[in-house]
């Protein structure tokens, strides 16, 4: 038996009605990804976009400078400054540094940048490097911290 | 030895998949039973061959043979047996060998379990399966070869990656997974077999059903044992990022989510085919983009595996399917067409579209928001990703919505009901839903969001409950049971339908857990000295000591910690720190106190090398571990609905009940199991 004309119409009006939705839907999606956008910069592009990097989610990869770290372990507070080179950003954080957190090590951090200059980062991620390096003598951990082992403390 | 071993296994299953292929399809089309028979023994002696390979892989892992390129890889002499054994999915090559081995399983239990059936869907499925297969073996025989003999022959090797031999529920999460995700190729086989051979008239959903809730059981399970492994490990007091890899792994679950119900939809009104059929290739594509983007490290993720050639065998592979399957679905879609009609808005079946239209939504979100760094970075070069507030506030609305759908679906029957029938089964859920509302506000729940899903949880939670309970009464009446008796009769009766009800329950358990613990949240972070401490939420966690450990394949950094609550020391914590051989970072492994009501989590972030002060994270998350428990409740659920029942499969259809017959309460219907569609008003068939 075929199929009413009836019930064609009303399948064509729930196509349609599915139709809308999914555009409707579609719009929304396309409107809020655009506004919660993580863009990956370096420290010379972020000041190359000017008072545009103001308040903007960004992931920011770089180097440790040397030497600009600033670790207050009583308020968790953490002040460094983020270079690529040519450029540098400084960096304030609400949190602990990494463990093995050092001088001219690879980092990158999520936050904003703010009018005054500085990047509030929210997340600290240490750049894991693609090629193994074993570590240096005394950069060991059980050499490092084996002060902390019980039977050795001196 | 075991390289050999395990490089000839893949060669000849490779050329054994070919042939079964062929004869498969040959055997279909010239109804030549041999060959049948003979593709069907390809598809055993295949799973053999696969289960020699992975063998092989473990025993060379186990006895550090690092002349096979895979074990100079993942192995190291330092690494304790468990995890040397659960490395084998722990990389890509040892992954996709575990995948073959799945993959071969699966397809010698379905073809055994429906060797017998006359016809020949099950040689186009059987053919399908080998087509799948082909596509591992040539990983496995090419770019992806675990077996490559390496010279000279490495001392000693890395280990696995230090986040993968940091928890036991490595052996958990990825088997499940696989077993999910593989899991997804028996109905998209069935599926194309239906398509090739035309016998599309329902059997392919009532051959693969099991097969299918047992798939989706697996991924629901997998995706929760993995929240679970990230807050054991990553450290950071959450479950669920929206990375790309778990969104990988939850958008399957969504289309086949969407697929378990409106198959019944097909089963019972002889609609939606073409949609069913879609649905079953789009979860299939799902599994097969969410390796994609796994294993090609084409996304960056904390799952990613290292960059390689073998992306782009998955996206030929994604392709091919795409294609070969709209060219079918589109060749069949006038044999295709609906058979019956949605009588009314107030009943089953249009929930179950509902539900659908939510969960396809849900999944494009997802989908948008995980690819859309790819089409940035091709078309602008600009790198991005999607922040986790995109998917939060894009996906928090459908979320809620399902979990009233969860609630209205058992409520209503099929076809159609009055709205006074609806009330009566929706009036005291609705009433239970509304008084949680008030009850949250006045408790001081003052997030909106919170309140609803707590109030739309108690609502579903009651409608749920409430099928199980009314059956279970009017059963006593009839048959003079005692409750328990008659309970295990009502489950055990309809198995089907209170597995899908106890899975609703797992789900609601899981929202309102992760509704809780992500509103109430409570998280500081200071640095202690020792016999200070930290308070936190009518918790004190005091420092009593840091120790360090060397071991063969790490050094640990310990912190001993006393929990007080009121002054009483109520239990110790032993945060800790792991500083792995081949990786410069620690890995952490929190301490986590679990209670019903919820969780402190301690994570040690800094220490002094002295042993005189350390930085910690507390962490109390009121629920969280309801998540893991609503988790294995869904799980239970699907295993509910999949035990096989004491009667034969293929019974006597039931008398047709006419249209004209007044409705019937949804409580009263009789058994879905096996019960063929009701011929549609139109009277087809």
């Amino acid at each position: 038996m075929t199929m009413p004309t009836r019930s064609l119409s009303r399948r064509g009006a729930i196509v349609l009605g599915v139709v809308v939705i999914l555009a409707t839907f579609g719009y929304l999606v396309s409107g809020k990804i655009g506004s919660n956008l993580v863009y990956f910069l370096t420290p010379s592009e972020l000041l190359a976009r000017g008072t545009r990097a103001y308040g903007q989610s960004v992931r920011l990869g770089g180097q440790v400078t040397p030497g600009s770290v600033k670790w207050d372990a009583n308020n968790v507070d953490l002040r460094f400054t983020l270079q690529d080179g040519t450029s540098h950003v400084d960096v304030h954080s609400h949190g602990a540094p990494p463990q093995m957190f050092r001088d001219g090590m690879g980092v990158v951090v999520e936050g904003r940048y703010d009018a005054n200059g500085v990047f509030e980062a929210h997340n600290l991620l240490v750049k894991h490097s693609n090629e193994y390096r074993p570590p240096q003598p005394g950069e060991r951990p059980s050499e490092m911290y084996k002060t902390l082992i019980p039977d050795s403390r001196p | 030895m075991m390289g050999p071993l395990g490089s000839s296994a893949l060669l000849v299953a490779l050329a054994l998949t070919v042939f079964g292929l062929c004869v498969s399809v040959l055997g279909a089309r010239q109804h030549r039973p041999q060959l049948i028979r003979a593709g069907y023994a390809a598809t055993y002696t295949n799973f053999g061959l696969l289960l020699i390979a992975n063998l092989a892989m473990v025993v060379a892992l186990v006895t550090h043979d690092f002349s096979i390129s895979y074990v100079a890889q993942v192995g190291s002499r330092s690494v304790p047996l468990f995890y040397t054994i659960i490395s084998l999915w722990g990389a890509l090559e040892g992954s996709i060998l575990f995948w073959g081995l799945v993959l071969t399983g699966y397809a010698a239990a379905v073809v055994w379990a429906n060797r017998h059936r006359p016809g020949t869907l099950v040689p186009y499925a059987a053919a399908t399966l080998f087509g799948i297969a082909a596509f591992f073996l040539i990983l496995l025989v090419g770019p992806a070869n675990p077996f490559h003999t390496l010279s000279p022959i490495p001392p000693d090797g890395p280990g696995p990656n230090p986040l993968l031999q940091n928890h036991p529920l490595m052996a958990v999460h990825p088997p499940f997974l696989y077993l999910g995700y593989v899991g997804m190729s028996v109905p998209f086989a069935f599926a194309i077999g239906a398509l090739l051979s035309g016998e599309h008239d329902d059997e392919w959903i009532r051959t693969t059903r099991r097969w299918t809730l047992a798939a989706w059981g697996f991924l629901s399970f997998a995706i929760v044992a993995g929240m679970w492994w990230s807050y054991e490990v990553l450290g950071w007091g959450g479950y669920w990022a929206w990375d790309p890899v778990e969104n990988a792994s939850f958008m399957p679950w969504l289309t086949a989510t969407a697929f378990i119900h409106s198959v019944m939809v097909e089963e019972r009104r002889g609609m939606l085919r073409v949609w069913n059929v879609s649905l079953v290739v789009a979860t299939f594509l799902l599994t097969v983009l969410g390796t994609f983007l796994t294993r090609s490290g084409i996304l960056s993720s904390v799952h990613a595996f290292t960059e390689g050639v073998v992306g782009y065998y998955f996206l030929a592979f994604i392709a091919v399917v795409l294609v070969l399957s709209l060219v079918l679905v589109a060749g069949r879609s006038a044999e295709l067409r609906s058979r019956g009609r949605l009588d009314s808005a107030l009943s089953r079946e249009s929930v179950f579209l509902l539900n659908n239209l939510v969960l396809t939504a849900f999944m494009f979100t997802v989908l948008l928001g995980t690819i859309f760094p790819l089409v940035a970075e091709a078309v602008r070069g600009a790198r991005v990703s999607v922040g986790a507030p995109f998917f939060n506030q894009m996906t928090l609305p459908l979320a809620t919505l399902l979990l009233l759908l969860v609630g209205i679906g058992p409520s209503l029957p099929w076809r159609s009901a009055t709205p006074e029938q609806a009330w009566r089964q929706l009036r005291l859920p609705t009433i239970v839903g509304i008084a949680t509302a008030i009850v949250s506000v006045a408790l001081g729940v003052r997030e909106p969001m919170a309140v609803i899903a707590f109030s739309f949880a108690a609502f579903s939670l009651l409608a749920n409950l409430q099928q199980f309970a009314r059956a279970t009464a009017s059963r006593m009446r009839l048959h003079q049971e005692a409750a328990p008796v008659a309970f295990a009769r009502v489950v055990g009766g309809n198995r089907r339908r209170y597995g899908g009800y106890t899975a609703h329950i797992g789900l609601i358990t899981v929202a309102v857990a992760i509704a809780a613990s992500s509103t109430f949240r409570y998280e500081r972070e200071a640095t202690v000295r020792r016999g200070e401490g930290v308070s936190l939420r009518g918790f004190t966690v005091v420092l009593d000591r840091l120790w360090g450990r060397d071991e063969p394949r790490r050094f640990v950094i310990g912190a001993d910690l006393s929990v007080q609550e009121s002054g009483r020391t109520v239990g110790h914590m032993t945060p800790r720190l792991n500083f792995y051989r081949q990786s410069e970072q620690p890995v952490a492994t929190p301490a986590v106190r679990s209670r019903p009501a919820g969780d402190l989590y301690v994570n040690l972030m800094a220490f002094e090398r002295d042993g005189s002060q350390a930085t910690l994270r507390v962490l109390v998350e009121p629920l969280v571990g309801w998540i893991w428990v609503g988790g294995a409740v869904v799980a239970l659920g699907a295993l509910i609905a999949i035990w096989p029942g004491a009667r034969a499969p293929l019974r006597a259809p039931r008398p047709v009940v006419p249209a004209a017959e007044p409705l019937r309460e949804p409580l009263d219907e009789d058994a879905d199991e096996g019960i063929p569609a009701e011929p549609a008003a139109e009277g087809a068939r």
